[in-house]
Protein backbone atom coordinates (compact mmCIF):
# COMPACT_ATOMS: atom_id res chain seq x y z
CA UNK A 1 0.00 0.00 0.00
CA UNK A 2 1.82 3.07 -1.24
CA UNK A 3 1.59 6.60 0.10
CA UNK A 4 0.40 9.16 -2.44
CA UNK A 5 1.58 12.74 -2.03
CA UNK A 6 -0.20 15.64 -3.71
CA UNK A 7 1.62 18.41 -5.62
CA UNK A 8 1.79 20.69 -2.59
CA UNK A 9 3.25 17.89 -0.42
CA UNK A 10 5.90 17.22 -3.05
CA UNK A 11 6.76 20.91 -3.27
CA UNK A 12 7.42 20.94 0.48
CA UNK A 13 9.59 17.83 0.14
CA UNK A 14 11.60 19.58 -2.59
CA UNK A 15 12.27 22.45 -0.21
CA UNK A 16 10.06 25.21 -1.59
CA UNK A 17 9.45 26.46 1.98
CA UNK A 18 13.06 25.86 3.03
CA UNK A 19 15.24 23.06 4.29
CA UNK A 20 13.60 22.85 7.71
CA UNK A 21 10.12 22.30 6.26
CA UNK A 22 11.52 19.78 3.77
CA UNK A 23 13.05 17.85 6.68
CA UNK A 24 9.68 18.01 8.50
CA UNK A 25 7.85 16.73 5.42
CA UNK A 26 10.30 13.84 5.11
CA UNK A 27 9.55 12.83 8.71
CA UNK A 28 5.78 13.13 8.09
CA UNK A 29 5.99 10.91 4.99
CA UNK A 30 8.15 8.29 6.72
CA UNK A 31 5.83 8.13 9.72
CA UNK A 32 2.83 7.96 7.35
CA UNK A 33 4.47 5.00 5.60
CA UNK A 34 5.17 3.32 8.94
CA UNK A 35 1.46 3.76 9.78
CA UNK A 36 0.37 2.34 6.43
CA UNK A 37 -1.32 5.59 5.35
CA UNK A 38 -2.30 6.06 1.69
CA UNK A 39 -2.61 9.85 1.90
CA UNK A 40 -1.96 12.81 4.13
CA UNK A 41 -4.75 15.06 5.38
CA UNK A 42 -4.99 18.73 6.39
CA UNK A 43 -4.93 19.57 10.08
CA UNK A 44 -6.38 22.67 11.77
CA UNK A 45 -4.13 22.71 14.84
CA UNK A 46 -1.27 21.03 16.66
CA UNK A 47 -0.05 20.49 20.21
CA UNK A 48 3.68 19.91 20.67
CA UNK A 49 5.25 17.64 23.29
CA UNK A 50 8.78 17.91 21.84
CA UNK A 51 9.47 21.07 23.91
CA UNK A 52 10.15 18.99 27.04
CA UNK A 53 13.92 18.52 27.30
CA UNK A 54 15.35 14.99 27.26
CA UNK A 55 18.88 15.73 26.06
CA UNK A 56 20.90 17.26 23.21
CA UNK A 57 19.09 15.29 20.50
CA UNK A 58 16.07 17.55 21.11
CA UNK A 59 18.18 20.62 20.41
CA UNK A 60 19.75 19.01 17.33
CA UNK A 61 16.23 18.35 16.05
CA UNK A 62 14.76 21.82 16.61
CA UNK A 63 17.84 23.48 15.09
CA UNK A 64 17.44 21.29 12.02
CA UNK A 65 13.78 22.35 11.70
CA UNK A 66 14.56 26.05 12.11
CA UNK A 67 16.73 26.10 8.97
CA UNK A 68 15.26 28.36 6.33
CA UNK A 69 12.95 30.26 8.68
CA UNK A 70 10.32 27.50 9.08
CA UNK A 71 7.04 28.58 10.72
CA UNK A 72 4.05 26.53 11.79
CA UNK A 73 1.19 26.45 9.27
CA UNK A 74 -1.60 26.03 11.86
CA UNK A 75 -2.27 27.38 15.40
CA UNK A 76 0.07 25.38 17.62
CA UNK A 77 0.24 25.10 21.41
CA UNK A 78 3.20 23.92 23.49
CA UNK A 79 3.17 21.22 26.16
CA UNK A 80 4.83 21.41 29.57
CA UNK A 81 8.54 22.17 29.51
CA UNK A 82 11.27 21.27 31.99
CA UNK A 83 11.17 24.70 33.64
CA UNK A 84 8.68 26.81 35.60
CA UNK A 85 9.34 30.24 34.16
CA UNK A 86 6.95 31.94 36.61
CA UNK A 87 8.51 30.32 39.70
CA UNK A 88 12.18 29.83 38.71
CA UNK A 89 13.27 29.79 42.35
CA UNK A 90 11.74 26.31 42.72
CA UNK A 91 14.26 24.68 40.35
CA UNK A 92 16.81 22.47 42.12
CA UNK A 93 18.41 20.80 39.11
CA UNK A 94 21.57 21.21 37.11
CA UNK A 95 22.19 24.69 35.63
CA UNK A 96 23.49 23.37 32.31
CA UNK A 97 20.42 21.19 31.89
CA UNK A 98 18.21 24.21 32.65
CA UNK A 99 20.01 26.36 30.08
CA UNK A 100 19.60 23.68 27.42
CA UNK A 101 15.95 23.18 28.38
CA UNK A 102 15.38 26.94 28.02
CA UNK A 103 17.06 26.92 24.62
CA UNK A 104 14.73 24.13 23.51
CA UNK A 105 11.70 26.14 24.65
CA UNK A 106 12.93 29.20 22.74
CA UNK A 107 13.55 27.03 19.70
CA UNK A 108 9.89 26.01 19.57
CA UNK A 109 8.70 29.58 20.18
CA UNK A 110 10.87 30.69 17.23
CA UNK A 111 8.93 28.27 14.99
CA UNK A 112 5.73 30.22 15.77
CA UNK A 113 4.26 28.01 18.50
CA UNK A 114 2.28 29.68 21.32
CA UNK A 115 4.13 29.54 24.67
CA UNK A 116 1.23 27.91 26.51
CA UNK A 117 3.40 25.38 28.42
CA UNK A 118 0.57 23.09 29.42
CA UNK A 119 -0.31 19.41 29.10
CA UNK A 120 -4.01 20.40 29.14
CA UNK A 121 -4.40 22.64 26.05
CA UNK A 122 -8.08 21.67 26.03
CA UNK A 123 -8.67 23.76 29.17
CA UNK A 124 -8.89 26.88 27.03
CA UNK A 125 -11.63 28.64 25.11
CA UNK A 126 -10.31 27.87 21.62
CA UNK A 127 -10.21 24.12 21.48
CA UNK A 128 -10.80 21.91 18.46
CA UNK A 129 -14.39 21.24 17.44
CA UNK A 130 -16.06 17.87 17.00
CA UNK A 131 -14.66 16.22 13.87
CA UNK A 132 -11.66 18.56 13.48
CA UNK A 133 -8.40 16.88 12.46
CA UNK A 134 -5.45 17.95 14.61
CA UNK A 135 -1.97 16.60 15.39
CA UNK A 136 -1.65 16.44 19.14
CA UNK A 137 1.09 14.86 21.18
CA UNK A 138 1.06 14.38 24.99
CA UNK A 139 -0.79 11.22 25.84
CA UNK A 140 -3.46 12.74 28.10
CA UNK A 141 -4.19 15.52 25.60
CA UNK A 142 -4.52 13.00 22.77
CA UNK A 143 -7.02 10.89 24.67
CA UNK A 144 -9.00 13.98 25.75
CA UNK A 145 -9.15 15.40 22.21
CA UNK A 146 -10.40 12.15 20.73
CA UNK A 147 -12.66 10.96 23.53
CA UNK A 148 -14.15 14.09 25.10
CA UNK A 149 -13.98 16.67 22.30
CA UNK A 150 -14.59 14.27 19.41
CA UNK A 151 -11.69 15.90 17.56
CA UNK A 152 -9.41 13.53 15.64
CA UNK A 153 -5.74 12.95 16.31
CA UNK A 154 -3.65 9.85 16.19
CA UNK A 155 -1.34 9.01 19.11
CA UNK A 156 1.49 11.26 18.03
CA UNK A 157 4.84 11.26 19.73
CA UNK A 158 7.50 13.92 19.89
CA UNK A 159 8.97 15.14 16.55
CA UNK A 160 6.02 14.18 14.34
CA UNK A 161 3.88 16.71 16.25
CA UNK A 162 5.95 19.71 15.15
CA UNK A 163 6.59 18.23 11.69
CA UNK A 164 2.81 18.08 11.17
CA UNK A 165 2.48 21.68 12.42
CA UNK A 166 5.18 22.95 10.04
CA UNK A 167 3.62 21.22 7.04
CA UNK A 168 -0.06 21.41 8.04
CA UNK A 169 -0.33 17.73 7.15
CA UNK A 170 -0.72 14.46 9.01
CA UNK A 171 -1.04 10.79 8.00
CA UNK A 172 -4.60 9.82 7.03
CA UNK A 173 -4.46 6.81 9.30
CA UNK A 174 -5.10 5.59 12.82
CA UNK A 175 -7.55 7.54 14.96
CA UNK A 176 -8.17 10.06 12.16
CA UNK A 177 -10.27 7.36 10.44
CA UNK A 178 -13.84 6.37 11.35
CA UNK A 179 -13.14 2.65 11.54
CA UNK A 180 -10.21 3.06 13.92
CA UNK A 181 -12.44 4.91 16.39
CA UNK A 182 -14.72 1.93 16.89
CA UNK A 183 -14.81 0.59 20.43
CA UNK A 184 -13.27 -2.89 20.63
CA UNK A 185 -12.93 -3.70 24.34
CA UNK A 186 -16.03 -3.36 26.54
CA UNK A 187 -15.14 -2.55 30.17
CA UNK A 188 -18.20 -3.02 32.36
CA UNK A 189 -18.18 -1.64 35.87
CA UNK A 190 -19.95 -3.88 38.40
CA UNK A 191 -20.64 -3.94 42.13
CA UNK A 192 -19.40 -0.44 42.95
CA UNK A 193 -21.08 1.59 45.71
CA UNK A 194 -23.00 4.71 44.71
CA UNK A 195 -20.74 6.79 46.97
CA UNK A 196 -17.76 5.75 44.84
CA UNK A 197 -19.62 6.28 41.57
CA UNK A 198 -20.36 9.82 42.74
CA UNK A 199 -16.78 10.68 43.71
CA UNK A 200 -13.79 12.13 41.87
CA UNK A 201 -11.46 9.38 43.12
CA UNK A 202 -13.02 6.63 40.99
CA UNK A 203 -12.05 8.02 37.57
CA UNK A 204 -8.23 7.79 37.83
CA UNK A 205 -8.38 4.28 39.32
CA UNK A 206 -10.89 3.08 36.74
CA UNK A 207 -8.74 4.61 33.99
CA UNK A 208 -5.67 2.80 35.29
CA UNK A 209 -7.53 -0.54 35.08
CA UNK A 210 -9.04 0.27 31.67
CA UNK A 211 -5.60 1.12 30.24
CA UNK A 212 -4.13 -2.14 31.50
CA UNK A 213 -7.05 -4.09 30.01
CA UNK A 214 -7.27 -2.26 26.67
CA UNK A 215 -3.57 -1.83 25.83
CA UNK A 216 -3.62 0.15 22.60
CA UNK A 217 -7.22 -0.73 21.68
CA UNK A 218 -10.28 1.52 22.05
CA UNK A 219 -12.17 0.71 25.28
CA UNK A 220 -15.86 1.36 25.87
CA UNK A 221 -16.73 1.99 29.51
CA UNK A 222 -20.20 0.92 30.64
CA UNK A 223 -21.79 1.42 34.05
CA UNK A 224 -20.76 4.96 34.96
CA UNK A 225 -23.44 7.57 35.77
CA UNK A 226 -24.27 9.73 32.72
CA UNK A 227 -22.72 13.10 31.82
CA UNK A 228 -19.48 12.76 33.77
CA UNK A 229 -17.74 16.13 34.20
CA UNK A 230 -14.63 16.92 32.16
CA UNK A 231 -12.19 16.79 35.07
CA UNK A 232 -13.10 13.15 35.70
CA UNK A 233 -12.87 12.22 32.03
CA UNK A 234 -9.47 13.94 31.98
CA UNK A 235 -8.23 11.96 34.99
CA UNK A 236 -9.54 8.71 33.54
CA UNK A 237 -7.92 9.25 30.14
CA UNK A 238 -4.59 10.30 31.63
CA UNK A 239 -4.50 7.14 33.74
CA UNK A 240 -5.49 4.88 30.83
CA UNK A 241 -2.72 6.41 28.70
CA UNK A 242 -0.20 5.70 31.50
CA UNK A 243 -1.00 2.05 32.22
CA UNK A 244 -1.75 1.37 28.54
CA UNK A 245 -1.38 2.95 25.14
CA UNK A 246 -4.97 4.18 24.98
CA UNK A 247 -5.48 7.03 22.48
CA UNK A 248 -9.26 7.12 22.73
CA UNK A 249 -12.00 5.74 24.98
CA UNK A 250 -15.75 5.82 24.88
CA UNK A 251 -17.86 6.20 28.00
CA UNK A 252 -21.50 5.41 27.34
CA UNK A 253 -23.73 8.44 28.08
CA UNK A 254 -20.72 10.72 28.67
CA UNK A 255 -18.52 10.97 25.57
CA UNK A 256 -19.85 12.35 22.27
CA UNK A 257 -19.34 9.24 20.12
CA UNK A 258 -21.00 6.96 22.69
CA UNK A 259 -24.68 7.88 23.15
CA UNK A 260 -25.17 4.13 23.65
CA UNK A 261 -23.09 0.96 23.55
CA UNK A 262 -24.11 -0.07 20.03
CA UNK A 263 -23.06 3.31 18.61
CA UNK A 264 -19.70 3.15 20.39
CA UNK A 265 -19.17 -0.30 18.82
CA UNK A 266 -20.21 1.10 15.39
CA UNK A 267 -22.92 -1.55 15.29
CA UNK A 268 -20.34 -4.34 15.46
CA UNK A 269 -19.13 -6.72 18.11
CA UNK A 270 -16.42 -6.07 20.66
CA UNK A 271 -13.26 -8.17 20.45
CA UNK A 272 -13.40 -8.65 24.19
CA UNK A 273 -15.52 -7.80 27.23
CA UNK A 274 -14.19 -7.49 30.74
CA UNK A 275 -15.93 -6.93 34.03
CA UNK A 276 -14.24 -4.45 36.38
CA UNK A 277 -15.35 -5.07 39.96
CA UNK A 278 -14.40 -3.49 43.26
CA UNK A 279 -11.63 -6.07 43.86
CA UNK A 280 -9.94 -5.15 40.59
CA UNK A 281 -10.22 -1.44 41.44
CA UNK A 282 -8.75 -1.98 44.89
CA UNK A 283 -5.90 -4.00 43.36
CA UNK A 284 -5.11 -1.04 41.08
CA UNK A 285 -5.19 1.32 44.06
CA UNK A 286 -2.60 -0.87 45.77
CA UNK A 287 -0.42 -0.94 42.63
CA UNK A 288 -0.45 2.85 42.52
CA UNK A 289 0.50 3.24 46.18
CA UNK A 290 4.12 2.28 46.88
CA UNK A 291 4.41 4.35 50.07
CA UNK A 292 1.42 3.41 52.23
CA UNK A 293 2.33 3.47 55.93
CA UNK A 294 5.27 5.84 55.50
CA UNK A 295 5.16 9.30 57.07
CA UNK A 296 3.68 12.02 54.87
CA UNK A 297 6.22 14.42 53.35
CA UNK A 298 4.43 16.08 50.44
CA UNK A 299 1.13 16.35 48.59
CA UNK A 300 1.18 16.72 44.79
CA UNK A 301 -1.93 17.73 42.85
CA UNK A 302 -2.56 18.77 39.26
CA UNK A 303 -1.40 16.00 36.92
CA UNK A 304 -2.65 16.69 34.28
CA UNK A 305 -2.68 20.44 34.95
CA UNK A 306 -5.51 21.51 37.24
CA UNK A 307 -8.57 23.15 35.69
CA UNK A 308 -10.68 25.97 37.12
CA UNK A 309 -13.25 23.40 38.30
CA UNK A 310 -10.57 21.45 40.15
CA UNK A 311 -9.24 24.63 41.81
CA UNK A 312 -12.78 25.41 42.96
CA UNK A 313 -13.04 21.94 44.53
CA UNK A 314 -9.63 22.40 46.19
CA UNK A 315 -10.40 25.86 47.57
CA UNK A 316 -13.71 24.64 48.98
CA UNK A 317 -12.12 21.59 50.61
CA UNK A 318 -9.38 23.71 52.21
CA UNK A 319 -12.10 25.97 53.64
CA UNK A 320 -9.79 28.68 54.96
CA UNK A 321 -7.39 26.30 56.73
CA UNK A 322 -3.68 25.92 55.93
CA UNK A 323 -1.35 23.03 55.25
CA UNK A 324 0.77 21.75 58.14
CA UNK A 325 4.37 23.05 58.22
CA UNK A 326 5.82 19.54 57.82
CA UNK A 327 4.00 18.84 54.54
CA UNK A 328 4.86 20.62 51.28
CA UNK A 329 1.83 20.98 48.99
CA UNK A 330 2.21 21.52 45.24
CA UNK A 331 -0.41 22.05 42.57
CA UNK A 332 0.54 21.99 38.88
CA UNK A 333 -1.36 24.10 36.38
CA UNK A 334 -0.96 26.23 33.28
CA UNK A 335 -0.08 29.91 33.41
CA UNK A 336 -3.43 30.66 31.72
CA UNK A 337 -5.46 28.83 34.38
CA UNK A 338 -3.28 30.26 37.18
CA UNK A 339 -4.02 33.73 35.84
CA UNK A 340 -7.74 33.01 36.08
CA UNK A 341 -7.25 31.56 39.57
CA UNK A 342 -5.59 34.84 40.53
CA UNK A 343 -8.39 36.92 39.03
CA UNK A 344 -10.92 34.97 41.09
CA UNK A 345 -8.98 35.75 44.27
CA UNK A 346 -8.10 32.10 44.87
CA UNK A 347 -4.34 32.53 44.40
CA UNK A 348 -4.21 34.53 47.64
CA UNK A 349 -6.35 31.94 49.43
CA UNK A 350 -4.06 29.13 48.24
CA UNK A 351 -0.87 31.01 49.14
CA UNK A 352 -2.23 31.61 52.65
CA UNK A 353 -3.01 27.89 52.80
CA UNK A 354 0.70 27.19 52.03
CA UNK A 355 -0.12 25.64 48.65
CA UNK A 356 2.74 26.15 46.15
CA UNK A 357 1.69 26.59 42.52
CA UNK A 358 3.88 25.02 39.83
CA UNK A 359 3.24 26.37 36.33
CA UNK A 360 4.65 25.61 32.86
CA UNK A 361 5.92 22.21 34.02
CA UNK A 362 4.97 19.41 36.40
CA UNK A 363 6.31 18.29 39.77
CA UNK A 364 7.24 14.80 38.50
CA UNK A 365 9.25 15.70 35.40
CA UNK A 366 11.71 18.23 36.77
CA UNK A 367 13.33 18.79 40.20
CA UNK A 368 11.11 21.42 41.80
CA UNK A 369 10.05 19.66 45.00
CA UNK A 370 12.07 20.39 48.15
CA UNK A 371 13.63 17.22 49.61
CA UNK A 372 11.34 15.52 52.12
CA UNK A 373 11.18 12.46 54.34
CA UNK A 374 8.52 9.83 53.72
CA UNK A 375 5.98 9.51 50.96
CA UNK A 376 4.15 11.88 48.58
CA UNK A 377 0.36 11.74 48.44
CA UNK A 378 -1.45 12.47 45.17
CA UNK A 379 -4.93 12.31 43.69
CA UNK A 380 -3.46 11.56 40.24
CA UNK A 381 -2.98 8.02 38.95
CA UNK A 382 -0.65 9.41 36.28
CA UNK A 383 1.57 11.09 38.87
CA UNK A 384 1.48 7.93 41.01
CA UNK A 385 2.50 5.84 38.00
CA UNK A 386 5.46 7.93 36.81
CA UNK A 387 6.85 9.72 39.89
CA UNK A 388 8.67 6.69 41.41
CA UNK A 389 10.70 6.12 38.20
CA UNK A 390 11.17 9.80 37.35
CA UNK A 391 12.03 11.44 40.65
CA UNK A 392 12.61 8.48 42.98
CA UNK A 393 9.78 8.99 45.46
CA UNK A 394 7.24 6.62 46.96
CA UNK A 395 3.58 7.46 46.48
CA UNK A 396 0.32 7.17 48.36
CA UNK A 397 -2.56 7.51 45.90
CA UNK A 398 -5.69 8.89 47.59
CA UNK A 399 -8.78 11.02 46.99
CA UNK A 400 -8.57 14.81 46.86
CA UNK A 401 -10.50 14.88 50.14
CA UNK A 402 -7.84 12.69 51.79
CA UNK A 403 -5.04 14.75 50.22
CA UNK A 404 -6.42 17.97 51.70
CA UNK A 405 -7.16 16.53 55.16
CA UNK A 406 -3.70 14.92 55.29
CA UNK A 407 -1.99 18.15 54.23
CA UNK A 408 -3.80 20.08 56.96
CA UNK A 409 -3.20 17.45 59.65
CA UNK A 410 0.46 16.87 58.75
CA UNK A 411 -0.01 13.11 58.60
CA UNK A 412 -2.01 10.61 56.56
CA UNK A 413 -5.77 10.98 57.01
CA UNK A 414 -8.00 8.79 54.83
CA UNK A 415 -11.52 10.11 54.33
CA UNK A 416 -14.52 8.00 53.33
CA UNK A 417 -12.54 4.80 52.74
CA UNK A 418 -15.78 2.77 53.02
CA UNK A 419 -16.50 3.92 49.46
CA UNK A 420 -14.05 1.21 48.42
CA UNK A 421 -15.86 -1.61 50.24
CA UNK A 422 -17.87 -4.16 48.24
CA UNK A 423 -21.42 -3.12 47.48
CA UNK B 1 18.65 -21.81 14.14
CA UNK B 2 15.19 -20.79 12.97
CA UNK B 3 13.86 -17.83 11.04
CA UNK B 4 10.75 -15.65 11.26
CA UNK B 5 9.30 -13.22 8.77
CA UNK B 6 8.27 -9.95 10.40
CA UNK B 7 6.43 -6.95 9.01
CA UNK B 8 8.80 -4.03 8.57
CA UNK B 9 7.75 -0.72 10.19
CA UNK B 10 11.18 0.90 10.10
CA UNK B 11 13.70 -1.09 8.06
CA UNK B 12 17.29 -1.81 8.95
CA UNK B 13 19.95 -4.41 9.73
CA UNK B 14 20.81 -5.29 13.33
CA UNK B 15 21.81 -8.17 15.57
CA UNK B 16 22.12 -8.68 19.30
CA UNK B 17 21.02 -10.65 22.33
CA UNK B 18 17.24 -10.91 22.77
CA UNK B 19 15.46 -9.41 25.76
CA UNK B 20 11.78 -10.41 25.91
CA UNK B 21 9.77 -8.00 28.05
CA UNK B 22 6.90 -9.54 29.99
CA UNK B 23 4.94 -6.27 30.08
CA UNK B 24 4.54 -3.20 27.90
CA UNK B 25 7.17 -0.51 28.42
CA UNK B 26 6.95 3.26 28.16
CA UNK B 27 10.41 4.45 27.15
CA UNK B 28 9.68 7.79 28.81
CA UNK B 29 9.45 7.32 32.54
CA UNK B 30 10.27 3.65 32.17
CA UNK B 31 13.75 3.68 30.62
CA UNK B 32 16.81 5.77 31.45
CA UNK B 33 18.58 6.94 28.28
CA UNK B 34 21.71 7.76 30.30
CA UNK B 35 22.24 4.13 31.35
CA UNK B 36 20.01 1.98 29.12
CA UNK B 37 18.23 0.47 32.13
CA UNK B 38 14.50 -0.06 32.74
CA UNK B 39 13.53 2.25 35.63
CA UNK B 40 9.74 1.78 35.72
CA UNK B 41 9.10 0.76 39.33
CA UNK B 42 5.89 -0.99 38.20
CA UNK B 43 7.66 -3.08 35.51
CA UNK B 44 8.57 -6.70 36.39
CA UNK B 45 11.97 -6.30 34.67
CA UNK B 46 13.00 -3.06 36.37
CA UNK B 47 16.81 -2.84 36.38
CA UNK B 48 17.36 -4.85 33.15
CA UNK B 49 19.70 -3.08 30.71
CA UNK B 50 18.49 -2.83 27.11
CA UNK B 51 21.60 -1.31 25.47
CA UNK B 52 22.48 -3.15 22.25
CA UNK B 53 19.71 -5.72 22.63
CA UNK B 54 16.88 -6.82 20.37
CA UNK B 55 13.93 -5.86 22.55
CA UNK B 56 10.82 -8.00 22.08
CA UNK B 57 7.75 -6.36 23.60
CA UNK B 58 4.06 -6.69 22.87
CA UNK B 59 3.23 -2.98 23.00
CA UNK B 60 4.29 0.47 24.09
CA UNK B 61 2.49 2.56 26.65
CA UNK B 62 1.05 6.01 26.44
CA UNK B 63 3.73 8.62 26.71
CA UNK B 64 4.42 10.76 23.66
CA UNK B 65 7.91 11.51 24.99
CA UNK B 66 9.02 7.96 24.17
CA UNK B 67 10.04 9.22 20.70
CA UNK B 68 12.48 11.69 22.26
CA UNK B 69 13.90 9.15 24.69
CA UNK B 70 14.53 6.67 21.85
CA UNK B 71 16.31 9.32 19.79
CA UNK B 72 18.40 10.42 22.77
CA UNK B 73 19.32 6.80 23.57
CA UNK B 74 20.33 6.35 19.92
CA UNK B 75 22.59 9.43 20.18
CA UNK B 76 24.18 8.06 23.35
CA UNK B 77 24.38 4.43 22.17
CA UNK B 78 22.40 3.22 25.19
CA UNK B 79 19.25 2.08 23.36
CA UNK B 80 18.13 -1.24 21.90
CA UNK B 81 19.60 -2.22 18.51
CA UNK B 82 16.15 -3.33 17.29
CA UNK B 83 12.55 -3.46 18.49
CA UNK B 84 10.26 -6.38 17.71
CA UNK B 85 6.65 -5.69 18.68
CA UNK B 86 3.24 -7.30 18.36
CA UNK B 87 1.17 -4.10 18.36
CA UNK B 88 2.13 -1.20 16.10
CA UNK B 89 3.31 1.83 18.06
CA UNK B 90 3.95 4.93 15.97
CA UNK B 91 5.43 6.80 18.92
CA UNK B 92 8.28 4.30 19.04
CA UNK B 93 8.57 4.19 15.24
CA UNK B 94 8.82 8.00 15.12
CA UNK B 95 11.79 7.92 17.51
CA UNK B 96 13.54 5.40 15.26
CA UNK B 97 12.82 7.44 12.10
CA UNK B 98 14.17 10.66 13.64
CA UNK B 99 17.28 8.87 14.97
CA UNK B 100 17.96 7.89 11.37
CA UNK B 101 17.21 11.33 9.89
CA UNK B 102 19.31 13.20 12.47
CA UNK B 103 22.20 10.84 13.09
CA UNK B 104 22.00 8.10 10.45
CA UNK B 105 21.40 5.73 13.39
CA UNK B 106 19.56 2.64 12.16
CA UNK B 107 17.04 1.17 14.62
CA UNK B 108 14.80 -1.42 12.93
CA UNK B 109 11.23 -1.67 14.23
CA UNK B 110 9.36 -4.84 13.25
CA UNK B 111 5.94 -6.37 13.91
CA UNK B 112 5.31 -10.05 14.59
CA UNK B 113 2.22 -12.10 15.37
CA UNK B 114 1.55 -13.46 18.84
CA UNK B 115 2.16 -16.93 17.34
CA UNK B 116 5.86 -16.11 16.91
CA UNK B 117 6.26 -15.31 20.60
CA UNK B 118 7.45 -18.73 21.86
CA UNK B 119 10.22 -18.90 19.24
CA UNK B 120 11.47 -15.45 20.21
CA UNK B 121 11.20 -16.18 23.91
CA UNK B 122 13.21 -19.39 23.48
CA UNK B 123 16.09 -17.82 21.51
CA UNK B 124 19.27 -16.16 22.78
CA UNK B 125 20.20 -13.91 19.85
CA UNK B 126 18.50 -12.42 16.81
CA UNK B 127 19.83 -11.10 13.50
CA UNK B 128 17.52 -8.85 11.51
CA UNK B 129 17.73 -8.19 7.78
CA UNK B 130 16.44 -5.24 5.78
CA UNK B 131 13.42 -7.21 4.51
CA UNK B 132 12.29 -8.17 8.02
CA UNK B 133 13.67 -11.71 8.27
CA UNK B 134 14.66 -12.51 11.85
CA UNK B 135 17.26 -15.26 12.29
CA UNK B 136 17.20 -16.77 15.77
CA UNK B 137 19.78 -18.78 17.64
Amino acid sequence: MALTLNDADQALLRGELGDGVAFAMRVVTRVAQAMGARDLLDIVGAHIDSCLYHGPSGLDFVRRLAQGGAQVQVPTTLNVSSLDLLHPELYRGDATFAAEARELMQGYESLGCEPTWTCAPYQRMDRPAFGDHVAWAESNAIVFANSVLGARTHRYGDFIDICAALTGRAPAAGLHLDEERRGTVVCELHGVRDALLDSDVLAPVLGYVVGAEAGSQVPVIVGMPPAQPEHRLKALGAAAASSGGVGMFHMVHSTPEAPDLATALHGGKAHRSVVIDIDRLNQARRELSTGVGQPLGAVCLGTPHYSIDEFEILVNLIGGRAAHRDVAVYVNTSRAIWNEVSLRGWARVLTEARVQPVTDTCSYITPVMAPFEGTAMTDSAKWAHYAPGNIGVTVHFASIESCVESAVAGHTVIVDDERWFPQ
Amino acid sequence: MSTLQAEVVVGGVASGPIVVLDEALSFWGGFDSATGAIVDAHHPQVGVNLAGTVVVVRSGRGSSSASSVIAEAARLGTGPCALVMRDADEIIATGAIVADELYGHVLPVLLIDEAAWPALAGAQRASISLDGVIKLD
